[in-house]
């Protein structure tokens, strides 16, 4: 693999809704960037025919995005997807080989009216398929096991909640937390599942049995304002390493005024093995918050976030403090990064999802399909 | 503690305040007896920093200002309010919303102000707050409880009240933060009762020599602040909520606010004329849903248990409830999921004596921006408060031997809500 080099990420293509995004997910083929917004809906992206098509159906906002794809080693294969118009191969006069067939898979999203929605992730008028009432109160995440079957989510009940995922039934609830759960991801092995709450607590569980294995002290993230009277904190974005020796979670730290936003963004990477984190920091000084975070084939973790404008962060594992940033052009509300490593998305306040890769090329957007 | 007040008053002011209302404030003593027989209460509650009328009284789900929240269906068929107020919902009928709210200003301080005085700031004259004129117009005399009490949620208590103005220190809010009285006010275990009264007579000889020739208003206003301060004493066991019977303690729910409306009943039930509550924090620049969750679910259920209590002691139909802000929030939801000041088009809500319930009076556009219909300043909330309560909101004090009208005149009170 030929060394990372984060300083050759640029804006690939920009992808405009028009209305704020509040969270976003390549599906496992990395073909599709969903993104989610503040007019309840989500949004498809093909990034192979620059199709843009509407996920309606939600009554609220839904920041929780999964997917369930029948074949898991599909991801892993994934070609990086093309801009519409470049041939796959030259077929006869001016002809141009169709898109990939997509295979199927279903997304599954999580809303703030306590909501999972299964969809046809790839359908071309994509109507929900199963709906379950799964918190009382916020679904704020869902995350789906690594062979398939199961379906984690966590919400504002304090309560992760684990589903068969072909049938939505419910399997068990993980009780524990003692305030709005956050986040949620299941350990790449399987077996394990992490959950991280507003106070910045951090549970292991064993979620086959529902036996919280450990608390994980994650509290750099959560503070008492005490002069608004009011909690903040929460992991905001959280992810594992592919190997599973370390997982990361990102928020908000160094809190002096939560109704202002006045603190900093910040990631902590806990080694599973003995449970202990280590803090990393933006490098130059920034208010805000860090939305979302995930692990670079590299080994490299990458954040983004928002407060005093949008950025995008590196770093080395070793290095606290990030090596590169990048300046986004909105709050970044959310990050994701392709199952192959080569691009990642931001989801923007402003209504756009940026996607950059590493080529260094700076290419343009595609131009809209045809009709 | 005891401590010298800043009295924002001249002494001519003071007593000619008292002098040209006579008993009660009114210049006739049988409508002000007849008033004193059914003693009427104001309360309110105060949302410290600007409540989201989106995320209370006026939701505008699946909008592009609506933010993620349900409008959900109250007590009241066709009301619906958002669904951070489960509890408050059944109470509806027993609730005037107010909507269409254009109060003038987005500042938090001068935004108080108007909201507690009914009226725009003007040079050359500070109005009493909604307190002082409840505490000068309805307080018995003979009170045996200061009667314009604020209850803060954190912080010092003292007798320094300076929103009488030209009323009189007589008449300005005692605070208790915390709910607690000034420390160190009661008798030390040490010293024998029958010292201390020796010891407050001698005090009170040596302050009337005094003030034969160098009475002032900052002089009055300082013994004032221990003819205060006694009455607390006196009434130490009102502010105790520990004495409380439990089931109903429980209602009211085990954190700080809970444990301040209960206080505030159990003032009023004294006989207190006017308190105020304030809940912080609601200035929510950043992250308006998360933390309206976390403020309104400890507003929510002591809400809902405090007008179940005023209604089981038969104190709701003489006890005018009223929650406020200082202003709303901006319909628009900003980058980092918060919402702004706005003071255009907002909402409050009245209850208990004089309000007719289960009313939504006013009305804001599909997105919340502008007041369609109903447009209410702060001056016709002040009228109606007064009306509630009994009073002619058109009459004037006299601070000075010149007429200020109680209320503002270019307003009057609002009739729908009035029962």
């Amino acid at each position: 693999m030929p060394p990372f080099n984060p300083t050759a990420a640029r804006v690939e293509r920009e992808l405009k809704h028009g209305k704020p995004l509040v969270g976003c997910r390549f599906d496992p083929s990395g073909r599709f960037l969903f993104a989610s917004a503040q007019d309840d809906t989500v949004q498809r992206f093909d990034l192979v025919t620059g199709a843009k098509t509407a996920f309606v159906g939600h009554r609220c906002w839904a920041r929780g995005l999964a997917f369930v794809a029948p074949k898991p080693a599909h991801a892993a294969k994934a070609v990086p997807p093309k801009p519409v118009g470049e041939p796959f191969a030259a077929v006869g006069l001016g002809g141009f080989v169709e898109p990939a067939k997509i295979e199927p898979f279903t997304l599954i999203t999580a809303d703030y009216h306590g909501n999972l929605t299964w969809w046809p992730g790839g359908a071309a008028t994509p109507k929900p398929t199963r709906t379950v009432a799964a918190h009382d109160g916020w679904a704020r995440a869902v995350a789906v096991s690594p062979d398939g079957l199961t379906v984690a989510s966590c919400g504002n009940d304090h309560t992760v909640k684990l589903w068969k995922a072909a049938d939505g039934s419910a399997i068990r609830t993980l009780e524990g937390h003692e305030s709005h759960v956050y986040n949620v991801a299941f350990h790449p092995a399987g077996g394990r599942l992490v959950s991280c709450d507003l106070k910045g607590v951090v549970k292991d569980w064993d979620w086959k049995t529902g036996k919280c294995e450990r608390d994980i002290d994650a509290k750099v993230l959560a503070k008492y304002d005490t002069g608004f009277m009011a909690d903040i904190g929460g992991a905001r974005g959280m992810a594992f390493q592919s190997d599973g020796s370390a997982v990361a979670v990102c928020g908000i730290t160094n809190v002096t005024n939560a109704f202002a936003g006045v603190g900093n963004p910040v990631v902590v990477v806990i080694d599973w093995k003995d449970g202990k984190g280590k803090v990393l920091k933006p490098k130059a000084a920034f208010q805000g918050t860090a939305w979302g975070v995930a692990f670079h084939p590299s080994g490299a973790v990458i954040a983004a976030g928002g407060g005093s404008g949008g950025r995008v962060w590196f770093w080395n594992p070793d290095d606290p403090a990030s090596t590169h940033t990048i300046t986004v052009p909105t709050h970044c509300r959310d990050f994701a990064l392709s199952p192959t490593g080569d691009r990642f998305a931001v989801a923007g306040a402003n209504g756009t999802a940026y996607v950059y890769d590493f080529t260094g090329t700076g290419a343009t957007a595609p131009p809209p399909p045809k009709k | 503690m005891r401590s010298l007040p800043t009295p924002p008053v001249s002494r001519r002011a003071f007593l000619g305040a008292t002098a040209a209302l006579g008993l009660g404030g009114f210049a006739n003593p049988a409508a002000a007896a007849e008033l004193k027989k059914s003693q009427k209460r104001v309360l309110v509650i105060f949302l410290s920093g600007g409540v989201s009328q989106l995320e209370t009284w006026d939701p505008k789900p699946n909008t592009d200002t609506g933010g993620p929240f349900k409008a959900i269906p109250t007590s009241v068929a066709g009301t619906h309010i958002s669904e951070l107020l489960p509890h408050t919902a059944k109470q509806a009928h027993r609730l005037a919303i107010v909507r269409g709210l254009n109060s003038g200003s987005d500042d938090h301080g001068i935004g108080q102000k108007i909201m507690l005085t009914g009226r725009k700031m003007e040079p050359g004259i500070d109005y009493p707050h909604i307190g002082a004129v409840a505490a000068k117009l309805l307080a018995s005399d003979q009170s045996a409880l200061p009667g314009h009490i604020q209850i803060l949620p954190k912080g010092g208590s003292g007798f320094t009240g300076g929103d009488a103005t030209f009323l009189g220190p007589r008449f300005a809010s005692v605070s208790l933060g915390d709910g607690k009285p000034p420390a160190d006010i009661l008798r030390p275990t040490g010293l024998p009762a029958d010292a201390d009264a020796a010891r407050e007579a001698f005090r009170q000889k040596l302050n009337a020599r005094f003030a034969k020739s160098r009475k002032s208003a900052a002089t009055e206003a300082y013994s004032e602040s221990y003819t205060q301060a006694e009455r607390v004493v006196r009434q130490a066991a009102v502010f105790d909520v520990s004495k409380e019977d439990p089931r109903v303690a429980e209602r009211y729910g085990r954190h700080d606010f809970g444990r301040h409306l209960l206080l505030a009943r159990r003032l009023l039930e004294a006989g207190v004329t006017y308190v105020k509550v304030s809940h912080s924090n609601y200035d929510t620049h950043h992250e308006n849903f998360d933390f309206h969750i976390e403020q309104l679910g400890e507003f929510d259920r002591p809400f809902a248990a405090l007008l179940d209590d005023l209604s089981d002691r038969g104190m709701l139909d003489s006890t005018l409830v009223v929650v406020m802000s200082e202003m709303g929030r901006t319909p628009r939801i900003n980058d980092r999921y918060g919402r702004d000041h706005w003071s255009k088009a907002w909402s409050v809500c009245l209850a208990g004596a004089g309000i007719k319930g289960g009313v939504v009076v006013g009305k804001t556009n599909a997105t919340g921006t502008a007041v369609t219909d109903g447009q209410v300043s702060s001056g016709h909330l002040f009228h109606t408060y007064l009306r509630a309560v009994g009073l002619d909101s058109t009459k004037n004090f006299y601070p000075d031997a010149r007429p200020v009208p109680v209320a503002d005149p270019k307003a009057a009170a609002i009739p729908e809500v009035l029962a």
